[in-house]
């Protein structure tokens, strides 16, 4: 079986390199919720379900009352779920009507189009986030120039807003949303709209009828793969936002931080995160599977 | 008459969202030119900023950290090309075997799971194995992680091309190897050089893996950046993100030629 053999050689530094380095710390990372944290960060090896108790319940302030849903940690967790819809609507309010531009150019006029919006996903994520901090801070070139124009007269308080976060969310994953829809549009066969107009219907009604639904994979797609980095970001939250806009990443990257850490608990929140994920991709996969 | 394609008010989201995209790079990138000592008001064209990065008192720090980045990068981007080379291989030329499924899963994983829980896993790891954090820390956790960007272009080229190629080499006495150096290789080699260029961007690019695993005392650009950035934006934070800019457009601009010149010869 030389085929075998080869086969085997040829994918072992994959294996080797992915499953030590990825596979395996996420198992590991899964006990480790299940650990004793230690207090200059790090863990005792005995079993505990603190992290998760701490993370769902409380017990009052001094662990002496009955157990109650915690609040604290799930409302941080609702907040960047919202955060990451919100960024992903603003997506594809704007990635759509892109994407069905480039998609309707001329074909030698369409990979200027694309250049053109994947470019700046290339550039640093953290150079891009602090640039549209830099923009849109209290004194920056962005509110000057409204005042300059007379269409403010104070400067508009935008950093360490929801809607600053979801700028930034936006900014770091709008091709993300593009990239799929155009690829569903450009198979778009003409064809339907032309029959839809000679139908009588008008050029919206024939997009909410007709359109939609044919490049419907693409937009969920393209929502899926704003929504789920969206979710656990931490550079847009931690630079754009302040104690108000605290996102999970925020809270995860804390619990690593100095002896100030919990780690345990890190882990446990890093596992509701990638289980709502995975249940988020489990859901899209379904979903293909049936319609093929 | 226009077609049944247009729809009017498009063309303006799409113009509107190129300028939302790149105003802030512009505006970054303008003030790095700027002549002030401040960053608000407009002092005139100076390259002041520019010479400040590589001579002023931030230089030795803010060169190790680009020295750190781009070996890293290099390094990380041409292991991971190789071993993303030799997986393409065996994915889309041989023959369907059990456990391909679970493999391209694998070759996918980081780019399903979030960047932040891949920091915590790949952190608590080392900590566990007893791995002192530091340079090849990061070293190896962007070899796992540069793996699918390599791999999805030179798979993608690799499905272009057709198995007969390489069957009539092997019709013409090449031996196994002389097929694979002096048919297949060149055939792929557009998709190679993209993944080995994308690879290297994400590479250069990482902030929160990198910032998890790195340990202290060593920096790469994005987490010195990242900590000066937090007592403020300086003049000279925008002259490093403008060459670092320039660097990723470069680089974006070069794996796209690439790319076209790989679609024009099949």
């Amino acid at each position: 079986m030389a085929d075998t053999r080869r086969r085997t050689l040829l994918l072992l530094p994959t294996w080797a390199v992915i499953g030590v380095l990825m596979l395996i710390p996420v198992l590991l990372m899964a006990v480790y919720s299940f650990l004793t944290k230690e207090f200059r960060g790090g863990v005792e090896w005995q079993f505990s379900l603190a992290a998760y108790d701490q993370f769902f319940l409380t017990r009052g302030l001094f662990g002496d009352e009955p157990a109650a849903i915690e609040w604290t940690y799930i409302n941080i967790f609702w907040r960047s779920i919202w955060q990451a819809a919100l960024a992903t609507l603003l997506c594809l309010m704007i990635g759509f009507p892109t994407a069905w531009f480039i998609a309707t150019r001329p074909p030698s006029s369409r990979a200027i189009w694309l250049f053109l919006i994947t470019v700046p996903y290339w550039v640093n994520l953290l150079i891009r986030t602090v640039s549209l901090k830099f923009l849109i801070r209290d004194n920056g070139p962005l509110n000057e120039f409204l005042i300059a124009l007379n269409l403010i007269d104070n400067p508009l308080p935008l950093v360490n807003t929801n809607l600053a976060v979801q700028l930034g969310l936006f900014y770091s994953y709008l091709p993300f949303m593009v990239l799929p829809i155009y690829a569903a549009v450009e198979r778009y066969d003409t064809a339907l709209s032309e029959a839809a107009a000679d139908l009588y219907a008008s050029r919206w009604t024939t997009l909410r009828e007709i359109i939609l639904p044919v490049v419907k994979p693409g937009i969920v797609a393209g929502c899926i793969l704003v929504f789920v980095p969206s979710l656990g970001a931490f550079l847009a939250p931690d630079l754009l936002g302040g104690a108000k806009t605290f996102m999970i990443g925020s809270l995860i990257d804390e619990q690593f931080r100095g002896s100030q850490g919990n780690w345990p608990f890190g882990a446990a929140v890093s596992m509701v995160l990638m289980t709502l994920v995975l249940i988020v991709l489990m859901f899209h996969a379904r979903a293909q599977g049936s319609r093929r | 008459m226009k077609g049944v394609r247009h729809y009017p008010g498009f063309m303006a989201v799409t113009v509107g969202c190129l300028v939302v995209l790149y105003a802030p790079l512009i505006v970054v990138m303008a003030y790095s030119f700027n002549g002030s000592n401040s960053i608000t008001q407009w002092g005139g064209f100076s390259l002041h900023w520019y010479t400040q990065v590589f001579t002023g008192p931030e230089a030795p720090r803010f060169g190790q950290a680009a020295r750190n980045s781009l070996t890293i990068a290099a390094l990380a981007s041409t292991t991971a090309t190789l071993i993303a080379t030799a997986a393409a291989i065996a994915m889309v030329q041989g023959a369907p075997f059990r456990g391909k499924g679970a493999t391209f899963a694998l070759i996918n994983l980081p780019l399903m799971v979030p960047e932040i829980v891949t920091a915590v896993a790949t952190l608590i790891f080392f900590s566990a194995i007893g791995l002192t954090t530091g340079y090849f820390t990061i070293l190896i956790a962007h070899i796992a992680f540069c793996i699918p960007f390599a791999y999805l272009p030179i798979a993608a080229r690799l499905e272009g091309i057709a198995p007969s190629y390489e069957a009539a080499a092997r019709d013409l006495y090449a031996t196994r190897w002389q097929a694979f150096r002096l048919v297949l290789l060149p055939l792929m080699m557009p998709g190679v050089a993209a993944g080995w260029l994308l690879a290297f961007i994400i590479s250069l690019d990482d902030f929160i893996i990198t910032n998890f695993v790195k340990g202290a005392g060593i920096e790469t650009l994005p987490t010195a950046i990242f900590g000066a950035v937090k007592q403020g934006i300086k003049p000279n934070i925008m002259a490093i993100s403008t060459l670092m800019l320039a660097v990723s457009i470069l680089f974006v601009t070069l794996a796209w030629f690439i790319n076209r010149k790989g679609h024009r010869t099949p």
